[in-house]
């Protein structure tokens, strides 16, 4: 369970948002929504450890996240806005080292499944930077479905720069994760449509 | 966490292998420094021996400060950098990987380099053996206090140039050291005392600098 205790957050001297509290339960998603510079990439790097908000704790199983520290990290896949691809490797090889990162060690077969299962079968052993920018962000997306183990996932704009088949499978990996028992938490200026998961909206005003 | 370690140095020294230009730049930088001054002073043999052991460490350092800026850098621009921070195994051990990997692509070619330099200027077998020696435990050093500087300018304009400021008057008794071994050895004196100090400098940083590193890393992406 993923709790916010009255978190603020402050970046360049303004004063984004304050007192900001939700609890997240297994099976549930968190859509942050809010316009440009609302704060919601502010608030997923806090809820991940990477931002220490100025007021406030991010709770985990009801301990203090940032105190778990790595235990913490063991728990989370967290996809940025940046994909964290690295142009002069192979997908397969980003994936793995990726994976690892997280303590998830994965056998190659595995690997390529999951870069498949994002259109990228063919592709494994291609430089990443011959790919587009789409297909980075595929290959990027490719650790949700190597990633069941973990059970909170925050996703800054998941969907953005994907085609429409690509959407599909993101949401049908993320759906799958809820329907699991996990947790999401996500920003995106796209509509979200999970059959049967629950979905908690979190408006923030800028 | 040795497999983390393992992990993060497989990593790096796979990319290092991917942009094998990174790697031969820094060397030949060095190859080409060492050798400028020859040209310019004249051959004569004496005054060369005298100048040799303090050139071929300078231009181990500065090759050692131009390689600094991609420790760091890259990963910080695509997003690997934040992956690392939030990673399943303490960051201590992400910077501790990431200097081993450095060294290994700069630091530890610079020292087996080093003799062949040693030759233009004309450096004796026992000089040449103590430039090793000196460069081997100090190149690790020049590393870890590097990464520090590195982690502190990330994401800052002027980086570079920040970094040199920052970071060489750190190396400053590490060229002390580094190079009195080789001068004591050409004279022929003991220079024990020389290797057991840069020994003590590279316990010391590397208990100190992956802390600093890390808090600083903590701070730029904050």
């Amino acid at each position: 369970m993923l709790q916010a205790e009255s978190l603020a957050c402050e970046r360049g001297g303004r004063l984004l948002f304050k007192s900001l509290e939700f609890t997240l339960a297994p099976g549930t998603l968190l859509r942050v929504l809010g316009p440009n510079g609302a704060g919601k990439t502010s608030l997923l790097r806090i809820l991940c450890g990477l931002a220490r908000p100025v007021a406030g704790r991010v709770l985990w199983s009801g301990e203090d996240a940032h105190a778990l520290g790595e235990e913490y990290g063991r728990r989370l896949l967290y996809l940025g806005h940046l994909s964290a691809i690295k142009e002069d490797l192979t997908p397969r090889e980003n994936l793995r080292f990726a994976q690892r990162l997280v303590g998830l060690e994965a056998p190659r077969a595995a690997l390529d499944e999951a870069l498949a299962r994002l259109g990228l079968a063919g592709r494994e052993d291609v430089p990443a930077r011959y790919l587009s920018q789409g297909q980075k962000r595929r290959a990027a997306l490719a650790r949700l479905a190597l990633s069941r183990a973990l059970p909170l996932w925050i996703l800054d704009e998941p969907l953005a720069a994907l085609d429409v088949h690509a959407i599909d499978t993101v949401l049908a990996l993320i759906g799958t994760h809820l329907a699991d028992g996990g947790m999401a938490v996500l920003t995106s200026h796209q509509e979200i449509e999970l059959a049967s998961a629950s979905i908690l909206r979190l408006v923030l005003a800028g | 966490m040795l497999a983390s370690l393992a992990g993060i140095i497989e990593r790096d020294l796979r990319l290092a292998f991917r942009r094998k230009g990174d790697v031969a730049q820094v060397l030949v930088f060095f190859v080409i420094v060492a050798s400028l001054f020859p040209l310019g002073t004249g051959a004569e043999p004496n005054q060369l021996r005298a100048m040799g052991p303090g050139v071929v460490w300078v231009a181990a350092l500065l090759a050692a400060l131009l390689s600094l800026n991609r420790l760091f850098a890259a990963d910080y621009a695509d997003g690997s950098l934040e992956q690392m921070l939030i990673a399943a195994h303490p960051l201590a051990v992400t910077v501790a990987g990431k200097t081993i990997a450095h060294w290994l692509t700069t630091g530890l070619p610079l020292t087996l380099l080093a003799p062949l330099l040693g030759v233009q200027y004309d450096l004796p077998g026992a000089a040449l053996g103590a430039l090793v020696a000196s460069l081997a435990l100090g190149t690790p050093v020049l590393s870890l206090i590097g990464a520090v500087g590195a982690a502190l300018t990330l994401g800052t304009r002027g980086a570079a140039v920040l970094l040199a400021l920052l970071v060489l008057p750190l190396y400053v008794p590490v060229l002390v050291f580094g190079a009195g071994a080789v001068g004591a050895a050409l004279a022929g004196l003991p220079h024990g005392a020389h290797l057991s100090l840069l020994g003590a400098f590279l316990v010391f940083s590397t208990v100190f600098a992956p802390w600093a590193t890390c808090a600083a890393l903590r701070i730029a992406l904050d």
